[in-house]
């Protein structure tokens, strides 16, 4: 009996881990398959035309783009500032155990309520139109948290030595941290951001209602405040509006090379954070 | 001269600290939204009809939210009881009966699971599992509360399955080494032991899990079939995410389905911070140990 | 340091993306908003006045007619689509016809029935009939697939039928496009559908209501019942912007008639 449920569970582990590998491999294979071939030059260089009935996703592409640059510029100097508060500065527990009660409440919250809130005080509150830039700050609030613990764990790994010896050299805290500790905190505000821009290219529900579902072809400044989709809604437009499952496929494979280069870009960085400093 | 570095010292300071406080500002916002905005429609329709009535008709004016609450609670239940033993079978292979290579690869696939965005979970569920439910079970459309259930276990398994695993590995060997002494063979251990000693950060991970089920959108937007009925399992249903996401395009500005919509928001909110509170006793549960 | 060469790498981009992005640029927008049924008319005749005049943008927004009503009369757009007439209810705005729509009842191609009387259609989406083989087709228990509650469609279909809130909906959708694709790989299901959109697509065809078609020519002389106006929506006097008057006089002209019948609606003008 015993012998039994050893090997009910013994089987039932390796089942388990197979089944979730097949999972990704049945996920990843299936996109591949019916996507690839629909990856046209055309449809990669070009905007949808009703005139000659094409489709082109060049205007999301874009889009995607934009709402990263938008996104990143805005939440960098935030980020970082918040966690070289809580590691350089912050003196009194309470307030470093508000932040980061804070922070933690923020990732857990679904990018549903971020887009409901982002439209309720970017386009309605504050007059933004829909777009990018109502868009970019809704994001903001969600990709806040990653920077912030990433910058925080790097930070952390900066040994005492440097501040202590910058200090002793007469300098500032501000110069110190700007020219000894950040310089040495790169890597970890690296990975910060590649996370950041991964999980930015991948949001959907949070966009919405605040970029919007606009397909056209736009510059920068007008995508700002014009509704432009990225490349996750326009997925969920050409496939649940339109029924144009290969345009959706083609997109989705486009996303997933995104996703898994930003992902195995961020972790060999973050190996090499640990190799630093366990060496 | 010190007077200068003073002042830019000071200045440099109030930044890190306006900028540190941002996130609290963001919550505090976030919070205060979707209470001012939720309010009304609830004051309107009354608490008790708005959480309890079972009748969704926006073109009738009725609002009771009942069949969406059901839904998304029968949604994560379902989506935990399948992903939970999937789950905690792969984290113990992961984190003790793995051979090391095999844990790298095992550890990548869970990583890249997690990475894929929703709407690729919903592209895939739609066109392949939609079809298949219908198929096998004989039914007028496969876009139903399974296919949701199904969609939303495979998107929490990355999180069960890492966390877990964290947890399984912080387990101190001595417990285990304890009972191997004692007789037990490796599973044995492995299921009675450490399983049970890293509970807090296993039922952590539930938490999580159930946390982003709860708040997922886009994936089952596509699979569920959107119709506001009561839940059952082969019939087309609407969650408390799909419901918002589903009238807020057309709903005009002011009116009571808008705010009603918002109300919908509020009381996910509520679920949410509820589940985070659940997580956070958990867990400081489990390191207080 | 590795890192650094990273972030000049980004930056490097930012600007190049920048300076190609820029090229074009746009004076004049014009915000249109509401009807999925009109997207293909209102995307074919932006398309060319954009080409004819590149300082103008044009953007619409697939909301639904209900909304697309609510946002002209609170300014977010300048000019509203609506695939249904204007209520009475709806008051400081004018409607202006700018063509005319059949609504295509769709089947599965491969269902045998082709042709259905508007007391069968009643029937089946209030749900009085619930099986094809009751229509002479095969056993399939039928699936209704309707619009959600603000669109245009759902009105016109709603009205024209004398199902107003009578519908029992297997799944309600939220764009014409869906519907469509719902019914093409759904052999039981029944749906509703613009006729611009319907046309050239394989995996569903249209059922004969009455014995008669769903083509241009049967919704311009009126046999064929299922129709509706697509509806142009601009706030009572009011004035347009420059660039939105003159799109709005280049789509309501006859110029435009032979754009709007390529987009498969029935041109007005």
């Amino acid at each position: 009996m015993r012998k039994f449920k050893e090997f009910i569970l013994n089987t039932g582990m390796r089942l388990a881990a197979l089944i979730t590998c097949g999972l990704l491999a049945f996920i990843i294979g299936n996109i591949l398959l019916r996507g690839v071939r629909y990856i046209t030059p055309q449809l990669l260089t070009t905007q949808t035309s009703y005139l000659n009935d094409t489709i082109g996703i060049l205007p999301n592409i874009l889009n995607t783009i934009y709402i990263i640059i938008v996104t990143m510029i805005i939440v960098l100097p935030i980020g970082i500032g918040a966690a070289v508060y809580l590691t350089e500065y912050a003196s009194n527990r309470y307030i470093v155990s508000i932040i980061s009660f804070a922070t933690e409440t923020l990732t857990g919250i679904p990018s549903i309520l971020f887009g409901l809130v982002g439209m309720l005080f970017f386009t309605q509150l504050m007059g933004l139109k829909q777009g990018i830039l109502a868009g970019g700050l809704t994001l903001v609030m969600m990709v806040l948290p990653t920077i912030v613990a990433n910058t925080r764990e790097s930070l952390l790994t900066v040994p005492n030595s440097y501040r202590e010896g910058a200090l002793a050299l007469g300098s500032g805290k501000w110069h110190m941290i700007r020219t000894v500790v950040l310089p040495n905190a790169l890597d970890g505000i690296l990975t910060g951001c590649i996370l950041s821009i991964g999980r930015i290219t991948g949001e959907s529900a949070a966009l919405l209602f605040t970029a919007g579902f606009g397909l056209r072809l736009l510059s920068f400044f007008n995508a700002l405040q014009s509704s432009s989709a990225t490349l996750t809604v326009a997925l969920y437009i050409y496939a649940n509006e339109h029924g144009n499952f290969n345009v959706s496929y083609a997109i989705a494979v486009v996303l997933m090379l995104i996703t898994l280069l930003l992902n195995l870009s961020a972790a060999r960085i973050t190996r090499k954070i640990k190799d630093r400093r366990n060496g | 001269m010190k007077n200068h570095k003073g002042t830019v010292e000071y200045f440099f300071r109030l930044i890190f600290l306006i900028c540190g406080i941002a996130a609290v500002f963001c919550v505090l916002a976030i919070s205060v939204y979707l209470l001012i905005s939720g309010i009304p429609a609830i004051r309107e329709i009354g608490l008790k009809d708005f959480l309890f009535g079972p009748v969704w008709k926006s073109e009738r004016n009725q609002f009771g939210i009942l069949p969406f609450i059901l839904t998304s609670i029968y949604g994560t239940a379902g989506a935990v009881i399948l992903g939970v033993p999937l789950g905690i079978l792969t984290a113990v292979f992961l984190a003790k009966a793995a051979p090391p290579r095999i844990a790298e690869i095992i550890h990548t696939c869970v990583e890249l699971l997690a990475g894929i965005p929703s709407v690729v979970y919903g592209l895939t569920g739609m066109t392949v599992l939609v079809p298949f439910i219908q198929k096998i079970f004989n039914l007028s459309s496969g876009a139903c509360l399974l296919s949701a259930i199904l969609v939303l276990t495979v998107m929490i398994l990355p999180y069960i399955i890492s966390v877990s695993e964290t947890a399984l590995r912080a387990v101190p060997k001595e417990y285990e080494e304890a009972s191997l002494a004692l007789g037990a063979t490796k599973t044995e251990t492995w299921f009675k032991i450490s399983i049970r000693a890293a509970r807090s950060g296993i039922i952590a991970s539930i938490i999580q899990g159930v946390g982003r089920a709860i708040g997922e959108a886009m994936a089952i937007i596509m699979v569920s079939g959107n119709v506001a009925n009561m839940p059952s399992i082969f019939g087309s249903v609407r969650f408390l995410t799909t419901a918002i996401v589903s009238e807020m395009s057309y709903a005009a500005y002011g009116s009571l389905q808008r705010n009603a919509l918002f109300s919908i928001g509020l009381v996910l909110f509520l679920f949410i911070m509820l589940i985070n509170g659940l997580l956070r006793l958990v867990s400081e549960r489990g390191s207080n140990k | 340091m590795k890192a650094k060469n990273i972030v000049t790498l980004f930056f490097a981009l930012l600007a190049v993306v920048a300076l190609i992005s820029s090229c074009g640029g746009v004076q004049g927008n014009v915000a249109t908003n509401g009807s999925t049924s009109m997207e293909k008319v209102i995307g074919v005749l932006s398309e060319q006045f954009m080409n004819d005049n590149p300082n103008v943008n044009i953007t619409y927004d697939p909301t639904g007619s209900g909304t697309g009503i609510e946002a002209v009369k609170n300014g977010t757009c300048d000019i509203g689509l609506a695939s249904r007439a204007l209520k009475s209810s709806e008051t400081g705005l004018v409607g202006t016809v700018l063509a005319l729509d059949g609504i295509a009842i769709i089947v599965n191609k491969d269902l045998s029935v082709g042709d259905l009387t508007v007391q069968n259609i009643s029937d089946i989406f209030t749900g009085k009939i619930t099986n094809w083989k009751d229509l002479g087709g095969e056993d399939l228990e039928i699936s209704c697939i309707g619009r959600e509650a603000g669109s245009g469609t759902r009105d016109g279909f709603e009205s024209v039928t004398e199902t107003k809130d009578a519908c029992i909906l297997a799944q309600e959708l939220t764009s014409t496009g869906a519907v469509i694709s719902a019914v093409g790989s759904n052999k039981n299901a029944i749906g509703y559908a613009s006729l611009s959109a319907v046309e050239g697509q394989d995996a569903i065809k249209a059922v004969k209501v009455d014995g008669v078609d769903c083509s241009e020519a049967t919704v311009r002389d009126g046999t064929y019942k299922i129709q509706r106006p697509f509806t142009l929506v601009t706030r009572e006097g009011e004035e347009l912007s420059a660039a939105a008057k003159a799109f709005f006089d280049y789509i309501t002209s006859s110029v435009a008639n032979d754009l709007i019948r390529q987009a498969g609606a029935v041109p007005v003008a």
